[in-house]
């Protein structure tokens, strides 16, 4: 039910806490994480889909938060760049990131390592043409995908030693 | 624990970005912070008539604010301060800022932009480089004319009677949008009391500085500017940031509170700069076995509306002109010319990607003429160790571009390929060509430039004994963090992770110049080497610290000296290399202290059915003096080479009326990871003298070569000749189709 | 965001009934709302006119994939991902799962839905073409009943639609009919991934003692509508592959389709493209490629 100024509640779990807020309906995710939630390593790069700047996990998926409108994460489970470290331990994706330059400007880093890890649980093993499709949705403007690639092939490599 | 120089130590601020918690200037906020936004002009050229204000919105909850609300002087200062900062009465090109608005509501505000009409006369336009030097219209200054270059060398009109062969061309090349993914933005605090300080996305705080400084008409010590974090920039953040800046102050002022002002992508890539769209002539006269007589190049550049970097864009595209070969007589006719958009700027490459397109498409061009390879033709022209350039450099480092060129013929295959596909193209839709490219990139400020700049860098000394370094070069992610703490940590012997790179703050840091023109490393870098030794000499001569010294006795020996001195820091001028002379009346002499040489192939598959052109595999070769970090140069070839890839391919500006119409990432296309191939990079190393550990620059090395090595493989797989970039699907397709006719 | 947010409703009504009430109580005023990849751009940029939606994201009478003997029944809030991941999709549907695969990147996969794409009617979409040459029906709810309507005759003019105001597409079924036929689909779009498409094209035939005894073509951006070739495919139906038959193919074609020029292509480019994406097809039927 929206009160008067037409904002509804929304209750949602982020980054393993359950979170309630008050947003308008088709108000922008992103917006909400950033605005509401001061969670500001999800970013804004085009506002249309385009980029994959805002990509955060809804439900284990990958999707676009500019383009989902608040009302849709009611009920929703939603993880961001920042709750992939846990405290000071990085993720085996943003370890390999850091080691093979897969970030130069950082921008559009969030996202994609967001990217690289869904993809990474959807394919383990990938290819490098299943990695190029795979992050398609991630625009880069620095780095030409090629150091990015090498972060996956290395997270991949280092995540099997682990196991 | 020593030697960082050379290595792929990770990325200084790298945790902070592959976290998340990197803060870039939307992540910031302020107590009280309002939003602002810009009124712009929907024509490209008239005479205001009114403003009107749509009586639905609450105008007196907003600040307005207009021309007659700045300060200073109405300009955004830069060279010649032609640019207002607000339109006065009268309007250039489309989007030029009329007024700004500012409301803490985000939404309110930008329903109160839209309900702002700016009436105006409309006055005719220019649009195009002929219209403008045909001076339909006189649009700019007498004659359209930002500025004019001649460079002569030898006599070229001698040149034609003697040739063998006289080859003539021209050359088009189109704007490109930075798109840098981190939108323009900025936050101002501004008063008439404490003055004004702006933090926000920039690759120059001091471009801005200077720019507030005059807009506000306020002493140098009342202007305070900080970069924050930076998503990408590329040129597209050099001088934009300062207009940018000035608008958020000026709200600031007025209102009294905070104002944040973050581009969205549509009003990013409509309303700033690009690209300068080009238009090149080339006529050549050679001899039977290949040798270059004459080289006469008219190279043009369309500027926009208003002067702002178009002669340095315009003066390092000259000094490019005649690239990597010896010539013994040329001539540079070189204009930057005014047009109805907004005006373009400064993007990586900075006219060098524009006229080496056309050299070395046409270079291809005469090679085809004389019968010879293209390889073989570079090969007889190639510039040597002591030979003179064009401009009359004589070239004291060591080149040895033949050597590179069979690097990258043989890495990439070109003999063998060229002949299969020269076998298996008929009769197949899939048409598989080889191309190639060879040139230069000079590092640093042209001619007299660095000199006049006059930059200082610094080191100091915190009370924690750790070492910060002082400069106002930006990171923008190209890794000047990380190779300054390099550079700073070799030379003074201690561990990488004791150094850190104090935040470009202009109440801070001294000026170092701005961060382009491929400098930061060479030049920038050199005095941060400088600095850091100077501070070593002082600790080592006051007794407080002896070598051989741990990283741990070093940071004790400073904690001690700023405990009893109060400070440790050593800041250093840039000082020019013993040798360098630039005659700038003449355009003569040593343009660059030094030159990064590359040979680029590109290995592309066009398929007849769609037109389109795909790259499968890409070679880059060059020699760059000394590879700092490894995994950042080749992050830096490699992001050059993809820009460049859509530079050629698909980065396409549609004008309508001044107008980018296509200002969305879904019709701006920019390369994915799906359209781009393996980019195989390759570095040789002839230490230069004057870098830190023998470092030239390379930031825009990278993107001056992929265009016209592509389109070059392009006329090999399909035997056509194509002098225009982007080569759009339904270029190729229009010209294949005009040849079979 | 170049909206005014607040403005907006969106709705989440309680099942699929009371969503078909609210629209049937208030024609035209309550529009739907899937999965937000187009409705949300036209949001940031300031050109969402319509202010009232319903959810129907959240409705479980929308999703999942049946397949009984005849037909596979997809409902209309399928997500492309859901899509690529169905196993009788992938192996008697090869196009409609290729188009899926096109349609933007993973996340607008995740996102974007079968029936969001065909209401939002734009000439471009990915999947249509291949829901064309399948032969899908569309399956039309309202508060007053049920009704199906061939996919073919659904477009009758840019954004013009067999929809009244009071129905949702419940779902899309497609008979399996084409399990042997040829398939081919080629979307041309202006770059490799996350592209508009600027040709979109979906073919199927079925072949026997050499000859094409039925033949489906579907073409995207060439018209105001996505396109069922009918003529071009008369043509072809009952012949043999030939240089003469391309030919007159080809110029079947260029006569049903008629592209424009905008900002991303040009009508010639749309036009030659598409001709020598059907020369292609048919060649390959020849056996020859």
């Amino acid at each position: 039910m929206s009160d008067a100024t037409g904002k509804i509640s929304i209750a949602c779990t982020v980054n393993g806490k359950r979170v309630t807020l008050r947003a308008f309906p088709m108000e922008r995710l992103l917006d909400v994480l950033r605005s509401n939630l001061h969670l500001t390593g999800t970013k804004e790069g085009c506002g249309e889909g385009e980029c994959g700047a805002c990509s955060i996990l809804m439900n284990g998926e990958l999707v676009n938060s500019c383009l989902v409108p608040a009302l849709h994460a009611d009920g929703a489970s939603i993880t961001t760049i920042e709750g992939l470290s846990l405290g000071d331990a990085l993720h085996v994706v943003q370890r390999a990131f850091l080691e093979c330059g897969g970030a130069q400007c950082g921008i559009c880093t969030p996202g994609m390592v967001l990217a690289a890890v869904n993809l990474l649980e959807r394919a383990p093993s990938p290819t490098e043409a299943q990695i190029r499709e795979g992050l398609s949705g991630i625009l880069c403007r620095c780095t030409g995908y090629m150091r990015i690639f090498e972060s996956v092939l290395q997270a991949c490599r280092a995540s099997g030693i682990h196991k | 624990m020593t030697g960082f120089v050379g290595k792929s130590i990770p990325r200084k601020e790298g945790r902070e970005k592959v976290t998340g918690r990197a803060k870039y200037v939307d992540d910031l906020t302020f107590p009280g912070m309002i939003r602002g936004t810009t009124v712009r002009s929907s024509i490209a050229r008239g005479r205001i008539t009114a403003i009107r204000f749509e009586p639905e919105i609450p105008w007196s909850e907003f600040t307005i604010v207009t021309a007659r609300d700045i300060p200073g002087k109405n300009c955004i200062a830069l060279i010649l301060d032609d640019q207002p900062c607000l339109c006065d009465g009268r309007i250039n090109h489309p989007e030029e800022p009329v007024l700004l608005l500012a409301h803490p509501d985000p939404y309110l505000l930008e329903q109160a932009r839209r309900a702002v009409r700016v009436e105006a006369e409309p006055l005719p336009t220019v649009f195009t480089i002929e219209d403008s030097l045909a001076r339909k219209q006189v649009i700019w200054g007498e004659d359209n004319i930002f500025k004019s270059f001649l460079v002569q060398r030898g006599d070229v009109d001698a040149a034609w009677k003697v040739s063998d062969f006289v080859v003539e061309g021209e050359y088009l090349t189109g704007a490109q949008e930075q798109l840098y993914i981190e939108p323009n933005g900025m936050i101002a605090v501004a008063n008439p009391n404490d003055g004004v300080t702006v933090w926000g996305s920039m690759q120059c705080p001091f471009y801005v500085h200077k720019a507030l400084a005059a807009l506000f008409n306020l002493p140098k010590e009342k202007v305070r500017v900080v970069q924050t974090e930076t998503g990408g920039g590329f040129g597209g953040k050099e001088e934009y940031p300062s207009m940018l800046a000035a608008h958020a102050a000026l709200l600031a002022w007025k209102s009294g509170k905070p104002v944040k002002m973050i581009y969205d992508r549509a009003e990013d890539m409509a309303a700033t700069t690009k690209r300068h769209p080009s238009r090149t002539r080339h006529r050549t006269a050679v001899t039977r076995d290949g040798k270059l007589l004459a080289l006469d190049i008219d190279f043009t550049l369309d500027g926009g509306a208003y002067e702002t970097l178009s002669p340095v864009v315009l003066s390092r595209g000259t000094i490019h002109a005649a690239g990597p070969y010896f010539c013994p007589n040329v001539r540079v006719r070189a204009r930057a010319v005014a047009t109805n958009a907004p005006p373009h700027g400064a993007f990586r490459g900075f006219g060098a990607p524009q006229s080496i397109f056309a050299l070395e498409r046409h270079m291809d061009r005469v090679a085809r003429a004389v019968g010879l390879s293209p390889a073989e033709f570079r090969r007889r022209n190639f510039i040597q160790q002591d030979q003179t350039s064009a401009v009359g450099q004589v070239i004291r480092e060591r080149v040895d571009m033949a050597r590179l060129m069979d690097r990258a013929l043989e890495l990439s295959g070109f003999e063998a390929k060229s002949c299969r596909f020269a076998a298996e193209n008929p009769g197949n839709h899939l048409k598989r060509g080889m191309g190639l490219a060879a040139f230069m990139h000079g590092a640093g400020f042209t001619g007299s430039g660095e000199e006049y700049l006059a930059s200082v860098a610094g080191v100091e000394a915190t009370s924690d004994g750790v070492i910060r370094v002082l400069s106002a070069s930006t990171e923008i992610g190209q890794g000047t963090n990380t190779i300054f703490a390099q550079i700073a940590a070799d030379a003074l012997g201690i561990p990488y992770d004791l150094v850190e790179i104090a935040q470009p703050d202009t109440s801070q840091v001294p000026n170092s110049g701005p961060t382009v023109a491929s400098r930061t490393c060479m030049v920038v870098g050199k005095l941060v080497e400088s600095a850091a030794l100077g501070l070593k000499q002082t600790l080592l001569g006051s007794g407080l610290l002896r070598e051989p010294y741990t990283g741990l006795e070093f940071a004790n020996a400073c904690k001690q000296y700023v405990a009893a001195r109060g400070a440790l820091k050593s800041t250093v001028q840039f000082q020019p290399p013993p040798g360098i002379h630039w005659n700038d009346q003449t355009y003569q002499g040593d343009a660059y202290a030094a030159y990064a040489w590359a040979v680029y192939v590109a290995e592309v598959t066009v398929d007849t059915v769609t037109f389109e052109t795909r790259v499968d595999d890409f070679v880059a070769v060059q020699e760059v003096g000394k590879v700092v970090n490894p995994v950042l140069a080749t992050g830096q070839i490699e992001g050059g080479i993809a820009q460049a890839i859509g530079y050629a391919l698909f980065e396409n500006v549609v004008w309508r009326e001044g107008r980018m119409v296509n200002s969305q990432m879904t019709n701006y296309i920019m390369p994915t990871s799906a359209d781009l191939p393996r980019i195989r990079i390759f570095f040789e190393e002839h230490p230069y003298p004057y870098g830190p550990m023998g470092a030239k620059g390379i930031g825009e090395l990278p993107i001056d070569g992929p265009a016209p090595a592509i389109v070059n493989a392009i006329e090999q797989a399909t035997g056509v000749s194509i002098t225009k970039i982007p080569v759009t699907p339904e270029v190729l397709m229009e010209t294949l189709e005009a040849v079979h006719v | 965001m170049r909206s005014n947010v607040p403005a907006f409703k969106l709705r989440r009504l309680p099942d699929l009934a009371a969503t078909l009430d609210c629209m049937a109580l208030e024609p035209a005023v309550w529009r739907p709302f899937a999965g937000g990849t187009d409705l949300m751009v036209l949001l940031e940029a300031g050109k969402l006119d319509h202010r009232n939606y319903l959810s129907l994201w959240h409705l479980p009478e929308l999703r999942g994939i049946e397949e009984s003997a005849d037909h596979i029944r997809i409902g209309a809030l399928t997500t492309y991902s859901q899509i690529l991941a169905h196993k009788a999709l992938q192996r008697e549907f090869p196009l409609l799962c290729r188009a899926a695969a096109e349609t933007g990147g993973v996340a607008t996969q995740n996102r974007g839905t079968l029936g969001g794409n065909i209401a939002n009617a734009s000439p471009a979409a990915d999947s249509p073409p291949a829901l064309l040459v399948y032969d899908a029906e569309l399956e039309l709810v309202s508060a007053s009943g049920v009704r199906w309507t061939p996919y073919r005759t659904f477009h009758s003019a840019y954004k013009i639609m067999d929809l009244r105001p009071t129905e949702l597409i419940r779902s899309i079924r497609l008979p399996r009919t084409k399990l042997n036929w040829r398939q081919h689909y080629r979307k041309v779009g202006t770059r490799r991934a996350q592209a508009i498409s600027k040709v979109c094209f979906a073919a199927a035939a079925n072949l026997s003692d050499h000859k094409v005894r039925d033949i489906r073509i579907a073409l995207g951006s060439v018209a105001p509508v996505v396109l069922r070739c009918t003529k071009t495919e008369d043509l072809v139906r009952g012949q043999s592959i030939s240089p003469e038959l391309i030919r007159s193919a080809r110029g079947a074609l260029a006569g049903e389709i008629a592209p424009i020029d905008d900002f991303r292509s040009t009508a010639r480019y749309r036009a030659r493209v598409a001709q020598n994406l059907l020369e292609a097809f048919l060649q390959g039927l020849d056996g020859r490629t």
